[in-house]
């Protein structure tokens, strides 16, 4: 559950609410803390609030209702230059028609810095992101690695203690995106910042962030460090929005402590653990990974559930192989096995038998 | 494969070679001349349109600025002879000789009018004296005309006349001739021209013009009075004793009259000062000789209050001078016009291009509204706003911040013509600014104001240098227009607020100099490409946005 009310807390939303339109709620109820120096993603679909709250703590959009706190301080009613919060655009935001070193001069001259001063930091921001020969040029000589760079500088080169990044690799193109991933959680970590980061891409928010609040429909779904949020899942949204997921439906049959067991709509009967189903008849829908799936007996724990399942594609993919089975009434039941020496290649239209830990299997709310 | 099937690619350093051995630059030209053709064909009826309506017909009004050829076409030897002058007191008999006979045949066309005008551009006066010449010419030729006729009715008659001039060969054609078909060409009888040389050259002179403009038979058409000037000429100089062709005897006898004592003659000079006494004077035989070249500098020296001189040129007196002046003007308030346009439309186009899509069209259509409206009612609609019994000063009359004695004056002056150009043309200011910041991302703003800018910071580092293309684009568009801009002057701009142009309207209508016309118009174009090879190399012409 999103914590509340952290009085040590270096960013603070508490009960934030935003509407546009003043009838509809773009973000509900929004409370989130982090400490100082932590990495936050904010992760969700389009429209599910994320960037909304990003504008909020940046101070582009005011909050309709509650309380952003920076560093213990309410700074609802501060205007956004007088914040001291670095941000990272989309598009990059450099502007166009100043060079590079005049771009990360801009911040220092508003902040009436001497000209010895603001030049030994723009020199110093440009050698930290490895672009110190490119001070003369303009933005639009540059590539788009290149003045991504520049505008983390930008942001960087004022030194705030807390960064806003607004989807900034999204038009990388996917080698240089995980160059650029690395690079950034580097840097933040090196410099001790606090980074708030928006994308819509699961991958980038698991692999950078120290935490992960997953949005939708203007709620965090679930915060949580990145293992722990694609391995327990507290909602089949977050299950179906992190990572490949397969999912069954069926009824809550009965429920002991950490376990429960569940009516397959096929008829079959399986063992599940718990998450947000409380009582017995309640529609659910299970969640297993597709890597926790395992077809060789060998290898399947002592009584462990097992479920027939048909073989309808296999896919080569080179370090994995993934294989498309029909289990109870799913034909997208997807399963995915390392290409080690000793796995079997399946052939579709074999029958085979699945099965997978109890505690893998993840009994969430049917929504 | 073979080596020799092989393509050559490139021989040892020459061009590259296509597939069958062509040079590729050769190749490639073929192919695409096609597509050029294609697009060539395309574009070719507004090519053409614009060139046959446009172009030509400018061009043809920039050549009148120097044009000056109807002075030595109309009187062709006169203008020769003057070149000789000295230019100090009066010309030499000679050039009133050439100049009787110029300006005969120039009032028998009817062009000595049309002369007159030109001159009257120079010198004031000069159109009435050809015109009263055109008519008194006759007078110093019927003084022999009729003496010859006393002698022998044959004189004013037209067979005789062509038979003594014309050879036997044209004579005989002549006769044949029928209404309807060509004219044989005249020909001169041989020994004529050496006997008598300035009657030949008339009479030629004579048949060409009822050849080709009368279109009538020489032997029906008794010369003109000129001829017989000119027979007079010969017969006092010339020796036709030895004549023995046509009518020897008649020419004989006329030489007979000629000599006697009590022939009656008349100096050109003294027929001339008998038309008018200007003749007489030195100055319109200045006038004739400085503007004799066929190109002349004199229009646009005009245009810039200047004039030819025997002297060279030199400035017009003080209380002459008027185009330099409107020349200053039309630049100083085609230049308030402009800033007016700026200062006005900015605002306007930042809040249309940060406005959502369906709000800031409905404000582009009132932005567009007045071009919807004839451009004279809103002219008129400032007239009826701005005059001292109009709207305006009403209202303040009326809550007494002007009293009703001192009612101001906003119309038919300078501020009239800036308010309603700057009201007609700010749209041309506003649309290309807007479609320049609407391209200007909003997060450039945000970038600014998140790396510690202040609203105005924000703007006037970050916004404003971005949306400069927009504004040297409104500025040329807008003060191109409004240089050459003439109804709203003409209507609201009274004495005090017209442009150049509403002179240039002036002449092309009104005096009908063309020429002075022509030359104010390519002043003011050249005026317009100075100032944009000036933008070009200030701003840029690249950075000039449209949209």
């Amino acid at each position: 559950m999103p914590d509340t009310g952290n009085s040590d807390a270096f960013v603070a939303f508490e009960r934030v609410q935003k509407s546009y339109d003043g009838e509809t709620l773009v973000v509900k109820d929004l409370n989130l803390s982090l400490p100082k120096g932590e990495f936050l993603t904010m992760l969700g679909p389009s429209g599910s609030g994320k960037t909304t709250c990003l504008m909020m703590l940046a101070g582009f959009e005011t909050a309709t209702h509650g309380e952003i706190k920076l560093d213990g301080v309410s700074i609802n009613n501060i205007p956004p230059h007088k914040r001291g919060i670095g941000m990272v655009f989309q598009n990059y935001a450099l502007f166009p028609h100043m060079t590079v070193a005049e771009n990360l001069s801009f911040p220092l001259e508003v902040r009436k810095m001497g000209k010895s001063d603001r030049e030994a930091k723009v020199k110093r921001a440009l050698d930290m992101v490895e672009m110190g020969a490119f001070g003369g040029r303009r933005p639009a000589q540059l590539s788009g690695g290149q003045q991504q760079r520049i505008a983390l500088a930008r942001a960087l080169v004022f030194e705030p203690e807390l960064v806003l990044m607004d989807e900034p690799l999204g038009a990388l193109d996917k080698q240089l995106r995980e160059k650029m991933q690395f690079e950034i959680t580097d840097l933040a970590h090196r410099l001790g910042i606090t980074v708030v980061y928006v994308t819509h891409d699961q991958t980038e928010a698991l692999t950078m962030s120290d935490r992960v609040a997953v949005f939708n429909d203007g709620r965090i779904q679930q915060l949580a460090p990145p293992d722990q949020l694609y391995e327990q899942p507290e909602n089949s949204f977050v299950a179906q929005f992190i990572g490949e997921n397969n999912t069954l439906e069926g009824t809550v049959a009965e429920i002991k402590g950490d376990h429960c067991v569940v009516k397959l709509d096929g008829g079959e009967v399986i063992d599940a653990k718990p998450v947000n189903v409380t009582k017995v008849g309640e529609r659910t829908r299970v969640s297993i990974r597709p890597e926790r799936v395992e077809y060789n007996k060998d290898r399947l724990q002592e009584g462990a559930h097992t479920l027939k399942a048909k073989v309808l594609e296999f896919i080569y993919m080179g370090d994995i192989f993934r294989t498309r089975l029909e289990v109870a009434g799913n034909r997208e039941f997807v399963i995915k096995t390392r290409n080690a020496p000793d796995q079997v290649r399946l052939t579709p239209g074999t029958e085979i038998e699945i099965g997978w830990l109890p505690e893998d299997c993840r009994a969430l709310d049917a929504n | 494969m073979t080596a020799s099937t092989d393509v050559p690619e490139k021989d040892a350093n020459g061009p590259m070679l296509a597939a069958d051995g062509t040079p590729l630059k050769k190749s490639l030209s073929r192919a695409l001349r096609v597509q050029k053709m294609r697009a060539l064909a395309l574009v070719a009826p507004l090519l053409i349109f614009v060139l046959v309506t446009f172009i030509a017909p400018i061009g043809d009004m920039l050549f009148r600025s120097v044009e000056n050829q109807i002075v030595s076409d109309t009187m062709p030897t006169t203008t020769a002879a003057l070149a000789d002058w000295d230019g100090t007191g009066l010309p030499p008999d000679q050039v009133f000789e050439d100049a009787y006979y110029d300006l005969f045949v120039a009032a028998e066309r009817k062009e000595h009018t049309r002369l007159g005008s030109r001159l009257n551009y120079e010198q004031t006066g000069a159109s009435s004296l050809f015109r009263k010449s055109g008519r008194g010419l006759d007078d110093i030729g019927e003084v022999y005309q009729d003496q010859f006729e006393d002698l022998d009715k044959n004189w004013d008659e037209a067979q005789p006349w062509a038979e003594m001039m014309g050879s036997e060969d044209w004579l005989a054609k002549e006769a044949a001739w029928e209404k309807g078909s060509r004219l044989p060409k005249f020909a001169l009888r041989d020994g004529v021209e050496e006997l008598l040389p300035r009657t030949a050259a008339q009479y030629a002179i004579f048949a060409g013009y009822t050849h080709n403009e009368e279109r009538k038979s020489l032997l029906k058409e008794e010369p003109w009075s000129a001829v017989h000037t000119a027979l007079y000429q010969d017969l006092s100089t010339q020796d036709v004793s030895g004549y023995s062709g046509p009518h020897a005897e008649m020419l004989k006898a006329a030489a007979a009259l000629v000599a006697s004592p009590d022939f009656e003659t008349v100096s050109f000079k003294d027929g001339f000062g008998e038309i008018d006494k200007d003749w007489l004077e030195p100055e319109i035989w200045q006038t004739l000789k400085l503007y004799a070249p066929k190109y002349t500098s004199g229009y646009f020296l005009n245009s810039v209050d200047m004039k030819l001189t025997p002297e060279g040129a030199e400035a017009r007196p003080e209380n002459e001078r008027i185009y330099i002046m409107l020349f200053k003007r039309t630049l100083f308030m085609s230049l308030v016009i402009t800033c007016s346009c700026i200062l006005l439309g900015y605002p306007v186009a930042y809040i249309l291009s940060n406005l959502p899509a369906r709000k800031a069209n409905l404000l582009m259509i009132l932005v567009l509204l007045p071009f919807w409206t004839s451009l004279l009612v809103r002219t008129s609609a400032w007239k009826i706003m701005l005059q001292q019994q109009g709207v305006i000063n009403d209202v303040l009359v009326w809550i007494g911040l002007v009293a009703d004695d001192g009612r101001l004056t906003m119309i038919n002056n300078q501020f009239g013509t800036i308010v309603a150009m700057t009201h007609i043309l700010l749209p041309f200011m506003i649309l290309p600014m807007y479609s320049v910041m609407s391209t200007i991302p909003h997060s450039y703003v945000r970038a600014s104001k998140s790396l510690g800018a202040t609203d105005w910071t924000t703007f006037w580092r970050v916004y404003f240098p971005q949306s400069v293309p927009g504004i040297g684009a409104g500025s040329i568009l807008v003060f191109i227009l409004a240089i050459g801009y003439y109804i709203t002057p003409e209507i609201v701009g009274g004495t005090t607020g017209t442009f150049i142009s509403n002179r240039i309207a002036y002449h092309i209508s009104t005096s009908l100099n063309w020429g002075l016309a022509a030359a104010l118009g390519s002043i003011l174009l050249a005026v317009v490409l100075i100032l944009y090879w000036a933008y070009d190399r200030i701003v840029g012409i690249d950075n000039v946005k449209l949209g």
